[in-house]
């Protein structure tokens, strides 16, 4: 075990900090960066189905509506999102905690993103499986159900699990709000010890990239899982 | 049992279908020839609504649709449900098995009884020779056992009519005849059926009438041994020996 700093040339690295540090900053991450995003993907992946639905539909409004509110989500920085969000909600008297306030701002986000990797994955069903349901006497509705969307779920996982990965880091500026997950833990170590600051961003860093691993691992196994009746 | 009227069918500025008559009579084979965009797949297509044609009434005895009028959902929904189809391209669902694919308008459309609906489904599967296919995926089949499934498929909703769109033109040679002979099966059990195919001999043999179509219109209708045998048109002539000497 390592307990006193190695030194590289010129470089200190302190390891007893870190030893301290991983602890605390990966405890935030388990329990406020990953439900962060499994709750926000969770809703964000409901919303983006419902405006992918309402897009491909012929309601004229609603489609007009969804596709406003993907245009101004995926032209505007999610920064920006967090903070009209975070000061939006008091101007309209809702007093919520920063926490369920980045859960909806994280989940419009991903909502109009992943609305548009459903939709291609839809629209990319050839035809003749629609055609194929309606002459079996299937509805629209019923074709879609039971023939489109499972065949155009299969083919949105790659891209889905991209948009995961990437709200995992995207958590990060819920720190920005006060939410005290992984990244603003490490802020906070780091503040009381600004000499070594940088060791605890790569630390954090480090962390990251262990949980983006891990899911990046359980992906391919879903991806398998779900190959069994292509042979592409 | 059919009676199609005064058919038209615009694609933008092209008008496929002119105006075209026909009838079908229950337990007849028809079959439609005609040279390659002529008009023969969106006037099959027409006979169960997967095309809205602009014009004109396709009736079956108990319901009728005239296109002329604004047609509801439900219509066209009424009228599909009169036919089975069988696609070039077979349009098998390729996530759900060989049984799966049979049984789903069964279960899913006519929300019968699950057990007689397998049951019926295996004993489709064994008339297209595919009983131990069943719990294969379409991508483990050859071509000429995905459209015998595709058949299986279409008669399992019990249509009244049978529609066959060019069922054998994706396939390698040597499997057309594995399809032909199930067609020519379901032609002897009499079922009704409208098939658009380029098979001459086929029509020969199983056709009760042939129809020839080119540019929108019917140029000659009639059973095989005059239209195929003795045209009177010179069309059809032109067409047929284009068919039967593809390199002169």
């Amino acid at each position: 075990m390592l307990t006193s700093n190695m030194v590289f040339g010129g470089i200190v690295i302190p390891w007893e900090l870190l030893q301290q540090s991983f602890w605390p900053i990966l405890i935030e991450g388990i329990k406020v960066t990953i439900p962060l995003t499994l709750i926000s993907f969770f809703f964000g992946i409901i919303i983006a189905l419902i405006t992918a639905l309402v897009r491909i539909s012929n309601i004229k409004p609603l489609r007009w509506i969804f596709s406003v509110y993907v245009s101004a989500i995926r032209g505007t920085p999610l920064l920006v999102q967090l903070f009209i969000i975070f000061y939006l909600l008091p101007e309209l008297n809702i007093m919520i905690d920063p926490y369920p306030t980045a859960i909806i701002a994280f989940s419009l986000n991903v909502g109009a993103y992943a609305s548009e990797i459903f939709r291609a994955s839809i629209l990319s069903v050839p035809k003749g499986q629609w055609e194929a349901g309606f002459t079996i006497g299937m509805t629209y509705r019923k074709t879609l159900f039971r023939v489109i969307l499972p065949q155009a779920l299969r083919v949105s996982v790659p891209p889905l699990s991209n948009s995961f990965i990437g709200l995992v880091k995207e958590t990060s500026l819920a720190s920005q709000i006060l939410v005290t997950e992984l990244f603003r833990k490490s802020q906070q170590i780091g503040a009381t010890n600004l000499d070594q600051i940088v060791y605890i961003y790569i630390l954090a860093a480090f962390i990251y990239w262990i949980i983006c691993f891990v899911l990046s691992l359980a992906q391919h196994q879903l991806e398998r899982r779900l190959d069994r009746y292509t042979a592409r | 049992m059919l009676a199609v009227k005064g058919l038209k069918k615009t694609f933008g500025t092209n008008t496929v279908l002119k105006s075209i008559d026909m009838q079908v009579d229950k337990g007849k084979v028809i079959a439609i020839l005609g040279p390659s965009g002529s008009g023969k797949t969106t006037l099959l297509r027409c006979l169960n609504a997967l095309e809205i044609p602009d014009e004109g009434i396709v009736g079956f005895e108990d319901h009728q649709v005239d296109f002329s009028q604004e047609v509801k959902q439900q219509e066209l929904i009424k009228l599909r449900r009169k036919s089975g189809m069988v696609f070039q391209s077979y349009n098998l669902f390729p996530h759900r098995t060989v049984l799966e694919n049979v049984m789903e308008g069964p279960i899913q459309v006519q929300k019968r009884d699950k057990q007689t609906v397998r049951a019926e489904a295996i004993e489709l599967l064994n008339k297209v020779g595919l009983k131990d296919k069943k719990d294969l995926y379409p991508y483990q089949l050859s071509g000429g056992q995905q459209q015998r499934v595709g058949i299986a498929r279409a008669l399992a909703i019990k249509p009244e009519l049978m529609l066959f769109d060019e069922p054998t033109s994706a396939l390698d040679p040597e499997l057309i005849g594995e399809v032909l002979r199930v067609m020519r099966d379901l032609a002897s059990e009499g079922w009704t059926m409208v098939v658009v195919t380029h098979e001459i001999k086929f029509a020969q043999e199983i056709a009760d009438e042939v129809i020839f179509i080119d540019g929108g219109f019917i140029v000659e209708q009639g059973p095989p041994a005059d239209v195929l045998t003795h045209p009177k048109e010179e069309r059809t002539q032109r067409f047929l020996h284009r068919i039967l000497n593809p390199i002169e």
